[in-house]
């Protein structure tokens, strides 16, 4: 310990402080907001599951979001990583070891006061095995993951406890994503008492720091969550309740939010009703447009002949028509010309990518010696649209002589085709697609594109495996200097640009979000297209029809 | 009569029991494998195992089903894989809404099907009549998608008389009725008519006509309870037509019953939600069968019980 | 998607041969079976001769389809019938998707009616353990709720044609099995089957030459009733997204892939939907006067 800290001063002294403490958690609040009312968002699926450690679908990332805090978090409507639970933190200059002074005061939904042994306790739970957590992997980094992952340990030899208010984690490579990890959701902390009580229900029951807890759940019908008065971020949350109607059908919800009855459709504006809204000026003024940290792809089988020649995947890359696909989805996407979406950091907005051109296409696959092209097949998800956007890339590569027969399968036996090295030539990512966990560019690499996911069972479908690059982002990651944040995303950047050159997917679009909300809903903007809280930031969202 | 039921009871045990072995096979076939949707993206290998053995998916077949039967017959049909919570919970809080789905099903089928039936066999060999039983045929005819839509275009959107979907009030539940019932009342019109043609027949409906009762009397008073009651019986048989319909029905008016659960799950093998809906669903087929079986003979005593 | 048990199950007694040539010169006699007769002409003709009746190919998404919005074109004179989502005439993919619910219907149909008269023979005559045993299987396919073992089925063998097809003749084999079931023991105890094998005569001999030819009828109505349940099936599975894989169309996955815009462009659902109407009701309204004719039971009574 002593050393540590030694070490930190020595850092210290060399001005190579990578400690921040900017405690901007507590930034001012919105001098117009109004605290009180409640408001109203539907949904059509269920939602599955309220615990941090196992939530992983798009509609209760968010809900988790605000029933429970992590370490770390995002400043309201951006990516920029802030404290959250921890009041500040000290990274040691060989970026493996992360020091966190815990907020005081902050109470769980019970009442009892958060403690160091509350974070401790939460990251040995979604690394257990036992907890079954889909997010188990994104802690790999943490001293003594392989033993509880292996069933050796019970607790994290990385982790310890200093003192009550305060968490050493020691990593066993630097990670420059470590604090994306901290913020997210699987990390977010646990009442022990609570998740013994209720077991593998804690998810029903779920207990945290949040700003709102959980007031009643319906199942298939209707959760309520309520403001937490004791929340440790003074003036927050503003509204008093938020009901999540479930089972209601987008359309549904959108013809209620126009007779006043919902506030924000949670699956956002119905396909059919698209053009209408945003043809009517009243309507469209209350839409928010935003990016998505998601981008819809073709993976390319780089085992499998003949996309297992460069040109061939660079030749597909040629062939599909963009812009037409964009079209066919409403125009509610932007054509995507490389891995990354154009709000994450690290997308290069100068890439050039590959053009539309047929000519060129049927080119290189002339140089490739298929100039008669070949026949090959494409998996799909079987919801709409995604068997239609696979028609249209059907159509696009019969122009240059691929025959493409489609599979339109359900979700789990698109995914297992993936996961076999001789299952899926080609997949279309829609339905399943990349949805950042966390706004870092690294994000899209690891399971899709580097090696460790291009194994049996593995998400990387295009079976791509370049070493170089696997250490070029290893190298990339251990730059923890938040200082060299840029250098970084370069690395990054240039990364990506040399996935793009051996042409694995064949990048179509990003989506783009469009939130609707009711005249009543007021806020910055960017709080209803919050990069990582989707539909939107249920935190920092008020009404302005209170008092 | 004991007997009978001892006898049908344990024939019906036995009738689920191949229905698990069967479905429970056909989802260990699935080329999906259920603890990659668990595990995540970026799980390592090891985690996999670990999920895989926790859950007993490395074990063989056979060992894979005894424990799901041992299970089951202690009333437990595990967790979804998925969700994480109960399926016994998961079914039991969308039951009623099938369950609502069904009765509003039934009274549809019923008053139109019923009433359809009776116009016909009063009216019979009259245009009226060949209208009626081709409108019957329209009835088993047409596709539930179809319907479904073709009811919410005209009456939720353009007539705007009822929700567009959407699950709650009586107002919610009436398109969908209609459009699980519609098919049945095809059925039952067919039934109902040619009842109604049988009894019309009888010798005591020929004394009433031969007393010079009024036309309608007979049809209503003399007729008709003794014409409906073969018809009513049916009605036990029709669960396996709700089970089937519930599905397409459920999803196109985005009701939140078994059906969306199990269309759900499929897409995601989660696999103890989709045997727990098929059991359930098999069961109330099965009963249903057994119902109009065991009361059948109370209403036409040349039925006997075998 | 199932037929219910039919309210009136026929039971066919022996038939001249000679009352056969009859049976479709009465069929022209009845109006609704003619109507059913005329849709299932029709619809064989413009299947045969979609090429040579329409301009476009079913699979192609025309350039000038779609508007600029990517919104589907309203019927107009250069598509009859408006186009898809995808900017694809849909008069030619509705004309094309009657090759896919014919093949189905039949194919399917066919390859159930034989599962079916298999074991309702086999069952009926042989009785016994065998009988008992394909019995009480059939039974147990009784209790599954057809649509999700459809379902499950698809999600086994990934979809194409020929293996929805398959998954189509699997759950509705049964309705065949128990009928055929039913005339053949009621059959296999009539004394000139007895007669029949007391003179020695071998039982693949009674069974072509005596049961086969008395089931005739049953099967003929039970096949033409059969096709109905069939189409709707196709039409179902393909609704839900796991039927005949895209671009092949279907009926059914045609509604599936325009859906979402059934409000602005009702008739992406409402022409597929009436053709899967109109042919299903053809076959029943076929069905039900061959029912009429060939089974003297019913005769006179509906």
């Amino acid at each position: 310990m002593k050393k540590y800290l030694a070490s930190t001063v020595a850092a210290s002294a060399l001005a190579l402080v990578l400690g921040l403490a900017p405690a901007s958690a507590d930034e001012k609040l919105d001098p117009n907001a109004k605290q009180g009312g409640a408001i109203t968002i539907t949904y059509k699926d269920d939602v599955a599951t309220l615990d941090p450690a196992i939530g992983y679908d798009w509609q209760n990332w968010s809900m988790i979001k605000s029933l429970f805090d992590g370490l770390m978090d995002y400043e309201p409507g951006t990516t920029n990583l802030r404290p959250e639970l921890a009041e500040s933190y000290e990274i040691s200059p060989d970026g493996t070891t992360f020091t966190f002074k815990l907020r005081k005061g902050v109470k769980f939904h019970n009442g009892r006061e958060m403690t160091a042994d509350d974070v401790k306790y939460s990251l040995d739970r979604v690394t257990n095995p036992k907890t079954q957590s889909p997010g188990a992997g994104f802690f790999a980094s943490i001293k003594g993951y392989e033993d509880v992952a292996g069933g050796k340990a019970e607790s994290l030899a990385g982790v310890t406890v200093v003192d009550p208010a305060t968490v050493k984690i020691e990593l066993s490579r630097p990670d420059a994503t470590f604090l994306h990890v901290m913020a997210i959701n699987f990390s977010h902390v646990v009442p022990k008492e609570e998740v013994e009580k209720y077991g593998a229900d804690f998810g029903k029951h779920p207990v945290g720091t949040g700003a709102y807890k959980l007031g009643e759940w319906t199942l298939g019908q209707r959760l309520v969550f309520e403001r937490n008065a004791d929340y440790w971020h003074k003036g927050l949350p503003y509204l008093d309740k938020i009901t999540f109607e479930i089972g209601q059908e987008p359309i549904v919800a959108l013809l209620r939010l126009q007779k006043g009855e919902v506030d924000v459709p949670g699956d956002g504006i119905p396909p059919a009703k698209f053009q209408e809204v945003m043809a009517d000026p009243a309507q469209k003024a209350r839409v928010v447009e935003g990016g998505q940290l998601q981008t819809g792809y073709a993976t390319m089988n780089t085992t499998m002949a003949p996309f297992d020649n460069v040109k061939v995947r660079q030749a597909v890359n040629m062939a599909i028509n963009k812009e037409r696909i964009v079209k066919i989805i409403n125009n509610r996407a932007v054509p995507a010309n490389q891995p990354l979406p154009p709000s994450m950091p690290g997308y290069d907005k100068n890439f050039a990518g590959y053009k539309y051109d047929v000519e060129k296409a049927k080119a290189l696959l002339g140089e490739a010696g298929h100039a008669d092209g070949f026949e090959t097949q494409l998996f799909v998800m079987n919801t709409d649209p995604n068997p239609r956007i696979a028609q249209a890339i059907q159509q696009d590569l019969a122009a240059i002589g691929i025959k493409a027969s489609i599979q339109s399968l359900a979700q789990a036996n698109v995914i297992a085709a993936g996961g076999d090295k001789a299952g899926a030539p080609m997949i279309w990512s829609g339905g399943m697609a990349w949805i950042a966990d966390f706004p870092d560019p690294s994000n899209f690499y690891g399971p899709i594109l580097g090696c460790g996911g291009a194994v049996q069972g593995g998400w990387n479908w295009a079976w791509y495996c370049n070493k170089d690059l696997d250490d070029k982002a290893a190298k990339a990651d251990s730059i923890v200097d938040p200082a060299k944040a840029d250098e970084r995303y370069k690395l990054w950047g240039e990364i990506y640009a040399k996935v793009m050159e051996d042409a694995p997917w064949a990048p179509v679009f990003n989506e783009q979000r469009f939130t609707m909300r009711s005249p009543r809903m007021a806020g910055d903007d960017k709080l209803y297209v919050d990069p990582v809280h989707i539909p939107i930031n249920y935190d920092y969202v008020y009404v302005n029809d209170v008092q | 009569m004991i007997a009978y039921l001892t006898r049908r009871l344990i024939q019906a045990a036995l009738i689920l029991l191949g229905v698990s072995i069967i479905t429970f096979a056909l989802l260990y076939l699935l080329p999906a494998d259920p603890v990659r949707q668990i595990a995540g993206r970026s799980a390592t290998p090891q985690t996999v195992e670990s999920i895989r053995q926790q859950l007993g998916l490395d074990q063989p077949f056979v060992v894979q089903y005894w424990r799901y039967l041992t299970n089951l017959l202690s009333g437990d049909l595990g967790r979804s894989y998925i969700q994480r919570s109960e399926v016994t919970e998961l079914i039991v809080s969308r039951l009623p809404a099938s369950l609502i789905l069904m009765v509003g099903a039934i009274l549809c089928e019923l008053a139109i099907g019923l009433t359809m039936g009776l116009i016909a066999a009063a009216k019979r060999g009259s245009a009226t009549d060949q209208t009626l039983m081709v409108g019957s045929f329209i009835g088993v005819s047409a596709p539930q998608f179809v319907v479904g839509l073709l009811l919410l275009y005209v009456f939720a959107v353009q007539l705007g008389w009822f929700p567009i979907g959407g699950y709650g009030t009586w107002q919610h539940a009436v398109l969908p009725s209609l459009t699980l019932g519609i098919l049945g009342a095809g059925w039952y019109s067919r039934m109902m008519r040619s009842s109604m043609i049988d009894v019309l027949r009888q010798d005591y409906i020929r004394t009433a006509r031969a007393k010079g009762l009024a036309r309608h009397a007979i049809l209503f008073r003399h007729a008709l309870p003794n014409a409906i009651l073969p018809v009513v019986a049916m009605i036990g048989i029709d669960i396996g037509l709700f089970m089937s319909g519930i599905v397409v029905v459920e999803s196109v008016f985005g009701w939140p019953g078994i059906g969306q659960l199990a269309w759900q799950a499929i897409q995601r093998v989660d696999i103890p939600i989709i045997m727990g809906v098929t059991l359930v669903s098999a069961c109330a087929i099965v009963l249903g069968n057994l119902l109009a079986d065991i009361v059948a003979p109370f209403i036409d005593p040349r039925i006997k019980l075998r | 998607m199932t037929t219910p048990i039919a309210p009136d199950a026929p039971i066919t007694a022996p038939m001249p041969a000679k009352r056969r040539v009859g049976v479709l010169g009465r069929l022209l006699k009845r109006p609704l079976a003619v109507i059913g007769l005329i849709i299932i002409a029709v619809t064989v003709l413009g299947a045969i001769f979609a090429p040579w009746l329409t301009a476009y190919d079913p699979n192609e998404q025309l350039f000038d389809g779609l508007t600029l919005e990517g919104a589907p074109l309203p019927p107009n004179a250069a598509f009859w019938l408006g186009t898809d989502l995808l900017g694809r005439d849909l008069l030619t993919r509705i004309l094309y998707g009657a090759r896919t619910s014919l093949i189905i219907g039949i194919v399917a149909n066919g390859a159930a009616l034989f599962i079916g008269t298999l074991v309702g023979v086999t069952a009926g005559y042989f009785r016994g353990w065998i009988g008992g045993t394909l019995m009480r299987f059939t039974d147990l396919m009784m209790a599954f709720p057809a649509l999700l073992l459809a379902i499950c089925l698809a999600a086994v063998f990934q979809p194409s044609l020929w293996i929805v097809a398959m998954v189509i003749a699997l759950v509705n084999w049964v309705q065949t099995a128990r009928v055929v079931f039913t005339e053949t023991s009621s059959l296999a105890e009539r004394e000139f089957i007895d007669a029949e094998r007391t003179i020695g005569a071998s039982t693949p001999r009674i069974l072509f030459r005596h049961i086969l030819p008395h089931l005739l009828p049953t099967i003929i109505v039970w096949g033409t009733l059969g096709i109905s349940t069939t189409v709707l099936l196709e039409a179902t599975l393909s609704y839900l997204g796991i039927g005949v894989q895209p671009p092949t169309a279907s009926w059914g996955n045609i509604i599936f892939e325009n859906q979402t815009y059934f409000q602005a462009a009702p008739w992406l659902v409402f022409f597929p939907g009436a053709a899967i109407l109109a042919l299903a009701l053809a076959f029943n309204l076929v069905g039900d006067a061959l029912r009429d004719i060939l089974d003297p039971t019913q005769r006179g009574r509906a």
